[in-house]
């Protein structure tokens, strides 16, 4: 029973929380309405282009950008890279050029003339030795606990020894980064942009612009995001290229266009840091874990990327590891969906699934046996999630032990992988307003990355009203509204549902107590369902949701709604199974997916439609990083190799087979309120995959992605071992 | 097997290094240069040499957009995604490779799908250009789009309005699809968020296939 007053509706009361509900937005962005920044067109408006360094790591020796001023249609040239600036990767800003079209910003760039002096640079994040020996590489942690040495000689432990990784892919989000700036006056500034933060845009450019001496008050600036083309952690700030178009559109007296070509996408707008290691991992013979120890190295670029969280989810009771940075000249590493926890969950997964072929045991046995050194609040829930799994998966008739031993060239294989995150819900202030007409009003500066984020408040606010979805209007996507945190780290379904379902719960006891005198009744005997205000011990003393709004004569209700806020309404930490079905022909070496089967907690669930979809989006997603998805650097030139979508490879509609999403609801999940969803169902697919991939070919392909001359080349060596 | 959709180009320089637009430029744009080019370059160029190049510099050309027509004054490397989206402000095509991979820019010319981003706007004259906001009539849902909705076919939706016109153009040519078709026929479209899945089983339900309610 519900003992605080903004607990969630107890289960069978919860009306439309928890349904498959259409995301709202829906039928503005199937009919092509829904404006991006990209499709932002104010009048006047010049399109910026950027000047792209060549080289992965070089000095500027001069800059002229005469030339390009001089062209017709040019409004505004800006220097970002002066001469004697040191360049840390081929595609970095030089200078920025605003023009009246596209076509004579792009020839203005070309006007721009550069002189460099190369210096010498380092891309290969694969060969720690090479980096060791080439001096590019910092320490990166390095932690014991119990006694790994005397665990790995017990002459009694399984000892697996591998090599597993996953090299830098980008984000690629299909709307590159960039922004529209407009300065309505010569102290006010609109933003447009690409962005998971819109609050704390005006914050991110005034900072900016001040660093490069425009004055402008944080005040007088509002960021705008109605609908962002894709974000996965790459959009937290406006960067550089966002500061220069409100410094272009300042110089040109115009609203500027600035959004990354695909090629500067690929090279500088976002990098998942690449992780290697090599693992050794022992277990008693009945298959309890015993050690860990590992070795790992990976790239954030120029900076360190941190460490992936090893060994994963499970924690041994001797477990050593040490991390290595690889000081690489390519663009920066950004938070990819999951930070480091699609690396630590394949290096970890992987290995463990290895360590069992070794010890001749299911991995879903192997797993289960072990649950105990899970996080005791998922122990439970990882049980539950490897049973439903195995079941959903027919796992006991269609598991087989390592090398599918069946004839002829395709060769098929099942694997396992189980994952975590936190989810808590971020820190969000939402307006809940209730106008005498009846008209409903949700407004908070959140956005919605494509997740249901609107959906979610419409549907929260909807079912504590008591009315209709469509009677809700969710407006976010401004600067303007009341403060609600980023997007990132799966931390906005928790934090805007809490937000709005206090200020709901407020809004609607207000109006309960405008209305209980003339119902004769008090405002706790009142109830809000079914488009109306009733009594609850006298359902007959009822008026419809219009009649009892219009009780408000001129006064309109506003509330605030906050998190973190009073009774338990959220929490944090998930837990996730999945398991992939592929085939390999041995012969091609391609692999393909025939069936993945995600089991997934995360409290209550708002929208089950939209939860749902985020889950197989994350198993498409897995698919690409797992199979196609590698940011190729050139050695000798230092320059990536496929910046574009062509040959960086994303899956397309036919590259995999059949998807089953199950998520855990009900008791022990639902009573846990709000957690997020975005992060954890990517996590699991790279280590899924490649266990699939070497339970049906009996080798171990070490690395993602799991190309076919990766393949091949696991298997010549395989038949030579 | 990748990339299955017929295209506009079938030899573009995107091998070379030359850019497209240094290609174009370049080159200016012959009479035979192109595919879907035809006579219609040709009669509506302007009194130009008897060679058959147009441009470099502007010239006066019409396009048929959702029925109606368009005067514009354009330098023929403008491409026709670059003249929907920056000069009519119709936004629904996006653009997001820029090089004929992703089909973001999906419109359809005389009713087949092509990329946008990959059409001269001078090439598009004489042809009956129709972009997503010429399909959903007074704010009226398509089918293929009412499906979209209904099967979550979309997350972030930038490259719904691309997906939506090459699912609405397949279907005007395919009404019985399966599953496998529709991994062969719809693979020129890239979606980031991942919502293959959902678009899978709104193109069935919008056939009226079994399978995809």
């Amino acid at each position: 029973m519900a003992t605080c007053k903004y607990d969630w509706p107890s289960e069978g009361q919860r009306g439309l929380i928890g349904e498959s509900i259409d995301r709202i937005d829906g039928p503005v962005k199937s009919s092509g309405r829904a404006k991006y920044t990209y499709d932002t067109n104010p009048p006047g408006r010049l399109i910026a282009k950027i000047l792209q360094c060549p080289h992965a790591h070089a000095k500027i020796k001069s800059l002229d950008i005469s030339a390009a001023q001089k062209l017709p249609g040019v409004k505004a040239v800006l220097v970002v890279k002066d001469a004697g600036s040191e360049i840390q990767w081929a595609g970095d800003e030089i200078a920025v050029v605003a023009a009246v079209n596209e076509e004579i910003a792009e020839d203005a760039v070309r006007q721009i003339k550069v002189e460099y002096e190369p210096l010498p640079h380092f891309v290969v994040d694969e060969d720690l030795q090479k980096a060791q020996a080439a001096g590019r590489t910092k320490e990166g942690g390095e932690s014991k606990q119990g006694d790994p040495d005397k665990a790995f000689q017990d002459p009694d432990a399984v000892v697996s020894e591998g090599l597993y990784g996953l090299p830098v892919i980008t984000h690629c989000c299909l709307e590159s980064h960039g922004s529209v700036a407009q300065w309505t006056d010569a102290k006010t500034l609109k933003t447009w942009t690409s962005t998971q933060n819109v609050t704390g845009g005006p914050g991110q450019f005034g900072q900016g612009l001040r660093l490069k001496n425009v004055q402008v008050d944080d005040n007088n600036i509002e960021t705008i995001c109605e609908y962002i083309g894709g974000g996965f952690g790459s959009k937290f700030s406006p960067d550089s290229w966002g500061i220069e178009a409100a410094q272009l559109a300042k110089m040109a007296g115009a609203p500027v266009r600035l959004m990354l070509d695909r090629d500067a996408e690929l090279k500088m707008a976002g990098a998942r840091p690449s992780a290697y290691a090599r693992v050794r991992v022992a277990a008693k013979k009945d298959g309890t874990l015993t050690a860990w120890d590992s070795e790992s190295w990976g790239t954030g670029g120029v900076g360190p990327a941190g460490h992936p969280p090893l060994p994963y989810v499970l924690e041994f009771p001797n477990s050593h590891w040490k991390h290595t940075e690889v000081l690489t000249n390519i663009g920066g590493a950004r938070a990819w969906r999951a930070p480091n926890h699609p690396q630590a969950c394949l290096i970890t997964m992987a290995a463990i699934d290895d360590l069992a072929a070794k010890l001749e045991m299911d991995p879903i046995e192997l797993l289960l046996k072990n649950v105990n050194l899970a996080p005791p609040v998922l122990r439970k829930a990882y049980t539950d999630e490897l049973h439903v799994a195995a079941q959903l998966a027919d796992w006991k008739k269609n598991w087989h032990p390592r090398g599918d031993k069946t004839p002829g060239h395709i060769k098929r294989g099942m694997g396992v992988s189980l994952h975590t995150w936190g989810g808590r819900g971020h820190n969000s202030e939402c307006n809940v307003i209730i106008r005498p007409d009846g008209s409903v009003t949700v407004r908070l500066g959140s956005q919605d990355l494509g997740t249901g984020t609107r959906t979610v408040i419409g549907i929260t606010a909807a079912q504590t009203l008591g009315i209709p979805l469509d009677a809700v209007k969710v407006e976010i996507g401004d600067s303007k509204y009341p403060p609600s945190g980023a997007s990132g780290g799966s931390t906005t379904v928790g934090g805007v549902s809490n937000s709005v379902r206090r200020g709901a719960v407020d809004a609607r006891d207000e109006l309960f107590a405008a209305v209980a005198p003339s119902l004769g009744v008090q405002p706790a005997d009142l109830e809000a369902r079914d488009g109306k205000i009733q009594s609850k011990s006298d359902p007959s003393k009822s008026l419809t949701w219009k009649q009892a709004c219009a009780k408000l004569g001129v006064k309109t209700i506003q509330t605030t709604g906050k998190n973190p806020g009073p009774c338990h309404l959220g929490d944090s930490g998930v837990g996730g199974v999945q398991i992939a079905d592929v085939s390999v022909d041995t012969e091609t070496g391609q692999v393909k997916i025939n069936r993945m089967i995600a089991v997934q907690d995360c409290g209550l669930i708002i929208d089950m439609k939209t939860a749902e979809s985020q889950v197989y989006g994350a198993m498409i997603m897995g698919v690409c990083y797992s199979l196609f998805e590698q940011k190729v650097m050139d050695e000798t030139l230092g320059i990536m190799l496929n910046p574009n979508m062509e040959f960086y490879k994303l899956a397309t509609i036919g590259d995999f087979g059949e998807f089953v999403v199950h998520m855990m609801t009900g008791p022990g999940y639902d009573e846990r309120g709000v957690i997020g969803l975005g992060e954890p169902p990517v996590i699991s697919p790279g280590a899924a995959i490649s266990n699939a991939v070497a339970n049906a070919i009996g080798v171990r392909v070490p690395t993602l992605p799991l190309t076919p001359d990766k393949v091949l080349a696991a298997l010549e060596k395989g038949a030579m071992a | 097997m990748r990339r299955k959709k017929d295209r506009p180009h079938k030899a573009g320089p995107e091998k070379s290094a030359l850019t497209r637009r240094d290609f174009l430029k370049g080159a200016g744009v012959t009479v035979s240069g192109g595919i879907l080019v035809g006579s219609t370059v040709a009669s509506a160029a302007p009194p130009g040499p008897e060679t058959g190049f147009v441009g470099p510099g502007a010239v006066p050309i019409t396009l048929r957009i959702n029925g109606k027509s368009h005067k514009l004054n354009l330098e023929p490397r403008v491409t026709l995604l670059d003249v929907l989206r920056d000069r009519l402000d119709l936004t629904g095509a996006k653009k997001v490779c820029d090089r004929a991979t992703c089909g973001a820019c999906t419109v359809m010319l005389d009713r087949k799908p092509v990329y946008a981003c990959t059409v001269l706007a001078i090439e598009a004259q004489g042809h009956d250009v129709t972009t997503i906001e010429g399909l959903a009539q007074d704010g009226k849902l398509t089918p293929v789009m009412a499906a979209f909705v209904k099967h979550d076919a979309q997350q972030c939706g930038f490259c719904t309005p691309g997906f939506v016109m090459a699912c609405t153009a397949y279907l005007e040519r395919e009404h019985n699809p399966t599953l496998e078709d529709i991994g062969k026929n719809l693979g020129g479209n890239i979606c980031r968020c991942g919502t293959y899945w959902g678009v899978r089983h709104a193109v069935l339900e919008a056939a009226g296939v079994k399978g995809g309610a």
